[in-house]
């Protein structure tokens, strides 16, 4: 065990935990933030990707030890009144069905827009390929990242 | 026009250059250096194509190939399958949006049968430079790893000290349940050293 304080969502946590611990444990059962999905545990699904300093990491397979000294953003964090345009989109399109994957489908969302403000169907494809929906929604992400886009361009804001 | 040189004259200016090219070298206080020239190669085409076997068997293992593709996705397993979830490469080679080859691939490899195997520098290599060996016969590898326009602008020590790169010795630390290059990095190390050294001749076929 270690002391190691984690930055997530701009406020620190500093926490007593084994530095090999999956950040995803530390974000739940440390930081108590429950936003964040276990999915498979292996990289695979995408439930539980989470920002690290801005990428889209899985947080499942990401050390804890990889995320001190930078800054963490979970669902929770990803703006402070649900208003980020991919959330608002979320809403406006009514995407989720049981919802389970959906914060890491948001959280990845978020950063195609960041860094391709205006993405067409095939960048969509390549960026939300590793985050699987059970409930195929795949049909409503993919419109509800076209109306994040134009959200975000109407707000003048980016990611 | 045809130039005249005296044999008495040359051979005299032959020996005060051997002398003072000795007398130079007494006076130097560092090791020698062991760079490779290419006007120290040993050439011969038979050593050199012999020591290639090696190196084109273990370029075209799983643990090698799998992240020099055809296409801009990596390949993954010991079957060299498209990678799941179709990563695409990217313009630097590490991926795209949220799909960035660090996000799963960690510094060291995931403790756990298949899980993803870690590298602090994990990428494929760049657009602009694909560096296929994905059904590269081994004629086409060979010239392909020597053309500086291909292979990263390398020259030959260059090529020699990759060896030694960080991804491709992971190779050889590949995490649970995925098969070792057939050789030992030793062994891959002396072919490729052997067959840059001995003129880097190409297999004909």
């Amino acid at each position: 065990m270690a002391k190691i304080t984690l930055n997530i969502n701009k406020k620190d946590y500093p926490l007593d935990a084994d530095p090999q611990m999956p950040l995803l444990w530390a974000i739940r059962d440390l930081a108590g933030l429950k936003g964040t999905k276990y999915g498979c545990g292996v990289a695979q699904c995408g439930a539980c990707v989470v920002h690290l300093d801005g990428e889209a990491v899985r947080s499942c397979v990401t050390k804890v030890s990889r995320a001190a000294g930078k800054k963490v953003v979970t669902i929770e964090g990803l703006s402070e009144t649900n208003s980020h345009p991919v959330q608002k989109a979320w809403q406006e399109i009514d995407v989720p069905q049981c919802g389970y994957c959906h914060s890491g489908q948001i959280m990845s969302a978020a950063v195609l827009l960041r860094e391709k403000p205006n993405p067409t169907n095939q960048d969509i494809d390549d960026a939300m390929a590793g985050n699987i929906c059970r409930c195929g929604t795949y049909l409503r992400i993919r419109e509800a990242i076209h109306t994040a886009a134009e959200l975000q361009k109407k707000a003048g804001t980016k990611g | 026009m045809k130039l005249f040189v005296p044999k008495k004259a040359a051979t005299v200016l032959s020996i005060f250059i051997f002398i003072v090219a000795v007398g130079a070298s007494a006076f130097r206080n560092d090791a020698p250096v062991k760079q490779i020239t290419f006007s120290t190669i040993n050439r011969d085409s038979v050593e050199s194509v012999q020591a290639f076997e090696i190196v084109y068997k273990t370029l075209m293992s799983p643990r090698c190939m799998n992240c020099h593709p055809a296409g801009d996705v990596p390949l993954q397993g010991d079957d060299s399958h498209l990678h799941a979830m179709g990563p695409k490469r990217g313009l630097d080679g590490k991926g795209v949006y949220a799909m960035k080859c660090s996000n799963c691939h960690q510094e060291t490899n995931i403790a756990g049968l298949h899980m993803p195997p870690g590298n602090p520098e994990w990428h494929l290599p760049p657009a602009a430079m694909k560096m296929v060996f994905q059904g590269k016969s081994a004629h086409e590898l060979a010239k392909q790893l020597v053309d500086k326009k291909q292979n990263g602008n390398k020259d030959i020590k260059k090529l020699i000290e990759h060896a030694d790169d960080g991804l491709v010795l992971a190779g050889w630390d590949p995490g649970e349940g995925r098969t070792l290059p057939p050789v030992t990095h030793a062994e891959f190390k002396k072919a490729w050293i052997t067959w840059l050294q001995s003129g880097a001749y190409a297999p004909k076929k």
